[in-house]
């Protein structure tokens, strides 16, 4: 594929973010699931959504992807509002669905062509549309199963199909909903590939969600977390961990005894450790805080509906 | 290249294949062998029964209005069922999230129930002509009503299998808002014994809707002139079926794109979700 479109030119001539959200929010009856998100998205960049189940993640990227429509807020997607964007606006994004037992009866290639059908009015010089179906195949896997009835495939092939089609149309801008839940390791390596590739040589700018932070922090540029209605945390992985106070842990025995302490500067804390009881220290652990230590302090404060610095030690134990 | 000319043109082509697959799937064939194996049975016990009044034979009679009930039965239940289903399953979901894909899915689902026509009419009408004598009367003039009551009875009854599709809450919901009234109104719309022998109100009701004016158009196809004298008004009502059909088809066409869009916008990946979940349940 040709990898001349760089990143850069993808977010229009003003640098102008592919997703910008600005107070968005959302109410279903008495329940306000959004408060008040406040995100950007730029060109070429992968940002991962993630915050517990419940928090408005789904209903945020479906009304991002125009399949919803907000309660109040300003949402920009590729320069357009999603609610009011035509069919052209349509042809840049990609959206990967989560499907089930639909187009049991046809194959992947033959299904493949059908949708791809769509995205040929819509190409450009700079960009052609749709990939060639050979081409996408072999990128998601799937040449062995390329002639099998879909109804047969397994629920990994029936993932790595759906997002073949989600990204059928070379998108501009790609939407994935949990993409790997139900993958076996090797099918979520695979995953984790194609979005590297997609992203450095196509230069796809890919707003995702998951559960799994390893993922998070294999694929993301960027994470937000969503929480209690709006964004609590926004940041590299590293960002995000230096945000939460005590960000490493020290455990050790002491007279038969298990102490842990929540530290944010750990070496000081152990020399004075050793000055203090010398000898006495057994079993010396030093663990700076993971992604999903970070996570779980984060979104645990959130919700208890404090708003001050989360701290480590309160889920230490 | 216009998009939208484009987009029907893959929805044409959608059709076809999908209609080429459910001929090869067995489950499509065996409903075929089915219905036609029930509709010959049914005749061939009554091969020798004079409709009363008439030298008339109950198969001649009762395979035009056969036809015209599994046509107008087929062409709702088809497509209720087939949009409530792929509502659930993911298909227009897909179709949604692509340029110009509402377009395309809808002229598929179009010419998908409009073909299927063929098999199920096939069935039927082959091997009648080989069991039973007199069935077509008139000749060529004959098939040429038989093509034109085909058509105008699928642009009648097609957008209603639509817009019940699209207004049903679920697929099991297809039973009771699609099934059953498309059932009680094919019974009482002259297929198996003459209209009059019946209240005049349901008579009314039954004229309101389309089923019986396909009926109608069928027999007017198959039977001899004389054979009029059986319905209301002694006379075939060529013109006024040609009215009502007509009307409906209308109807159709002016209500079902506003259903389709207001359904098409309810449809997300969360309702996808949940049907998946509900019918997990249901497995269980």
């Amino acid at each position: 594929m040709s990898t001349e479109i760089g990143s850069q030119a993808l977010g229009g001539p003003t640098g102008e973010p592919v997703v910008s959200v600005r107070g968005l929010q959302m109410t279903y009856g008495p329940r306000d699931v959004l408060t008040g998100v406040d995100f950007d998205v730029h060109a070429g960049e992968v940002v991962c959504l993630l915050g517990p189940n419940g928090a408005g993640k789904t209903t945020t990227i479906e009304i991002l992807e125009g399949f919803r429509l907000r309660s109040g807020g300003e949402v920009r997607v590729l320069g357009e509002d999603p609610a009011q964007a035509g069919d052209a606006w349509r042809a840049r994004v990609g959206v990967v669905l989560q499907s089930w037992r639909d187009h049991a009866r046809w194959t992947p290639r033959r299904l493949l062509e059908q949708l791809g059908g769509y995205f040929v009015a819509y190409s450009t010089p700079e960009r052609t549309r749709p990939y060639e179906v050979d081409w996408l195949l072999d990128t998601v896997g799937l040449v062995e199963h390329a002639d099998r009835k879909i109804g047969q495939l397994s629920g990994g092939q029936r993932r790595r199909l759906d997002v073949a089609v989600g990204i059928i149309g070379r998108p501009e801008l790609l939407f994935l909903d949990e993409p790997t839940a139900g993958f076996d390791p090797q099918a979520r390596r695979d995953f984790h590939d194609l979005v590297h590739r997609l992203s450095d040589l196509e230069g796809t700018s890919i707003l995702l969600t998951t559960h799994d932070l390893a993922e998070a922090e294999r694929l993301a540029d960027r994470m937000l977390i969503l929480a209690d209605g709006h964004i609590v945390a926004n940041g590299s992985a590293e960002a995000l961990t230096r945000q939460v106070a005590g960000n490493a842990e020290v455990r050790w025995t002491r007279k038969g005894e298990r102490f842990v302490h929540a530290t944010e500067d750990a070496t000081p804390f152990v020399r004075r450790l050793f000055e203090q009881h010398g000898e006495e220290i057994e079993d010396l652990e030093v663990r700076r805080a993971s992604l999903e230590d970070t996570y779980i302090a984060m979104v645990a404060t959130f919700e208890s509906g404090a708003r001050r610095t989360p701290t480590l030690a309160e889920v230490s134990r | 290249m216009n998009p939208t000319r484009h987009a029907i043109g893959l929805g044409l082509r959608r059709g076809w294949t999908e209609f080429v697959l459910s001929l090869r799937s067995p489950q499509d064939q065996g409903f075929y062998m089915f219905m036609g194996v029930a509709t010959l049975a049914y005749l061939w016990f009554n091969r020798d029964s004079e409709v009363e009044g008439t030298d008339l034979l109950l198969p001649s009679f009762a395979l035009p209005s056969i036809l015209g009930a599994l046509l107008a039965f087929g062409v709702v239940i088809g497509p209720a069922y087939s949009l409530a289903m792929e509502r659930e399953d993911g298909t227009l979901l897909r179709h949604k999230a692509l340029p110009h894909g509402m377009q395309g899915y809808v002229t598929g689902q179009v010419v998908y129930h409009s073909l299927s026509l063929f098999p199920l009419l096939l069935v039927i009408l082959v091997p009648s002509f080989l069991l039973f004598d007199d069935v077509m009367s008139n000749g060529l003039a004959g098939w040429a009503t038989v093509v034109w009551v085909c058509v105008l009875g699928l642009l009648a009854t097609l957008p209603l299998g639509m817009i019940i599709g699209s207004v049903v809450p679920s697929v099991q919901k297809v039973g009771t808002w699609g099934m059953l009234p498309v059932i009680v109104l094919t019974s009482i719309s002259g297929i198996f014994f003459p209209i009059q022998a019946m209240w005049g109100w349901v008579q009314v009701v039954a004229q309101v809707f389309p089923t019986y004016w396909i009926g109608l158009g069928m027999r007017s196809a198959f039977l001899p002139d004389a054979a009029a004298a059986l319905e209301v008004g002694d006379s075939w009502r060529s013109s006024l079926t040609v009215l009502v059909l007509g009307a409906w088809a209308v109807f159709g066409l002016l209500v079902t794109p506003r259903v389709l869009r207001r359904m098409a916008r309810r449809t997300s990946g969360s309702q996808v979700q949940e049907a998946k979940e509900a019918a997990l349940q249901w497995v269980k």
